[in-house]
């Protein structure tokens, strides 16, 4: 090979540059996000799981359902009935969003334009 | 095989005529039928289906003129209740404003119906004025997304979520029921309804006869707010026996602009 000198040291400083975030986090990483739970509601629409992998989805099937095809009337969930509403029913018990949906939202770099126009509770 | 120029010409011209003539007769055939077909079906079926779906329901307002000139607080109470209610901004400057009930004379209300000796009150007074709802909305028909579209029970709505801010649905609106939000709303809204999203910059709103009260079984916010003096009147068209039907019965009533058919569900007592 011809200028193997060169070629060779530029190829491992270019795989040491392009894995900067791979060696510059190594080890601990950052801290997964510890969004704060409501204290007084215990339950929530779906299960903690679901609700945490698919709330995108529900509110997008919410707001289809109340917006688009007039179908208003609460869900009823164990007994307990929650009006399909981003700020009438998920922001009542998550009383602050700097501490709950943004947490999370930051850490994934997620930046979902609801707030664009609809309210989060005052803090 | 043997042919000359002559013959060749011959065969090409009678050629070329069978060619354009015999596309001329099967356009006509296959349009005249097509016409036929429509002018049969679609322009009765659709507007006979539009003046009446019956059973179904179309929500509708009556506007009394006349308690809105005796007593202008009614219209300011209006649209104040409105406005505050759905967080509709108040921008300083006359070209960004955003408007979903206002208030103005009769003869920029019904510019069709001009006199040349307008009575005092109509000429000085003013009435309200909001989207009508129409029963064939050419909003919806322009709108590219969607975005604005007929509910069953006749009102027509607004998605903003997917409103591209296009304003195709303003063009085509022809009572100005529409405005664009050619800045950020947020921080020119007074009293912020925590109970009702904002807007945001880049689309197009107007009145929703408070789909989001109706719909549960409530009356406007404008309705509510000029009370008892009957200068609002809402509801269902398709009921006979509503107090809308009977108002229109025993009053004579007029719309913005019928002759173009987009057949308004908004009715005003002169």
């Amino acid at each position: 090979m011809y200028d193997s000198g060169k070629i060779i040291p530029g190829l491992i400083i270019f795989v040491l540059f392009i894995t900067i975030p791979i060696w510059y986090n190594r080890g601990g990483g950052t801290e997964p996000p510890q969004p704060v739970l409501p204290k007084d509601a215990k339950s929530c629409v779906l299960p903690v799981a679901e609700i945490r992998a698919k709330h995108m989805q529900l509110l997008n099937v919410w707001r289809d359902e109340v917006l688009r095809d007039g179908q208003r009337a609460a869900i009823t969930v164990d007994g307990k009935k929650y009006p399909k509403s981003l700020m009438l029913n998920c922001m009542k018990c998550h009383t602050s969003k700097k501490q709950f949906c943004d947490t999370c939202h930051t850490y994934a770099s997620v930046r979902p334009y609801c707030w664009d126009c609809h309210l989060a509770p005052v803090e | 095989m043997d042919t000359n120029r002559r013959n060749f010409l011959k065969v090409a011209g009678l050629t070329t005529l069978a060619g354009l003539g015999g596309t001329a007769v099967v356009d006509r055939l296959v349009t005249g039928a097509g016409v036929a077909q429509a002018s049969a079906g679609e322009s009765h079926d659709t507007e006979q289906a539009a003046l009446a779906k019956p059973g179904a329901t179309r929500y509708g307002m009556v506007i009394d003129i006349k308690k809105f000139h005796q007593d202008p607080s009614l219209g300011e109470k209006a649209v104040h209740a409105c406005h505050q209610t759905h967080n509709v901004p108040h921008f300083p400057d006359k070209r960004d404003e955003i408007k979903w009930i206002w208030m103005t004379n009769f003869e920029n209300a019904f510019p069709e119906q001009a006199n040349l000796y307008q009575n005092e009150e109509s000429a000085t007074k003013k009435l309200p004025l909001m989207c009508n709802h129409c029963d064939n909305p050419p909003c919806v028909r322009a709108c590219p997304t969607k975005a604005t579209f007929r509910y069953d029970d006749g009102i027509v709505g607004m998605d903003y979520h997917r409103c591209i801010g296009c304003r195709f649905c303003m063009a085509a609106c022809p009572y100005g029921s529409r405005s664009f939000n050619w800045r950020d709303p947020r921080p020119f809204i007074e009293h912020i309804n925590h109970d009702y999203p904002t807007r945001t910059r880049g689309v197009v709103e107007k009145c929703n006869f408070c789909v989001e009260l109706v719909q549960a079984g409530k009356l406007p916010v404008c309705v509510e707010a000029v009370g008892d003096s009957k200068a609002l009147v809402f509801g269902n068209l398709n009921d006979p026996n509503s107090e809308i039907r009977k108002i229109l019965k025993e009053k004579h009533t007029i719309q913005r602009n019928p002759s173009l058919g987009t057949l308004p569900s908004v009715f005003y007592i002169v």
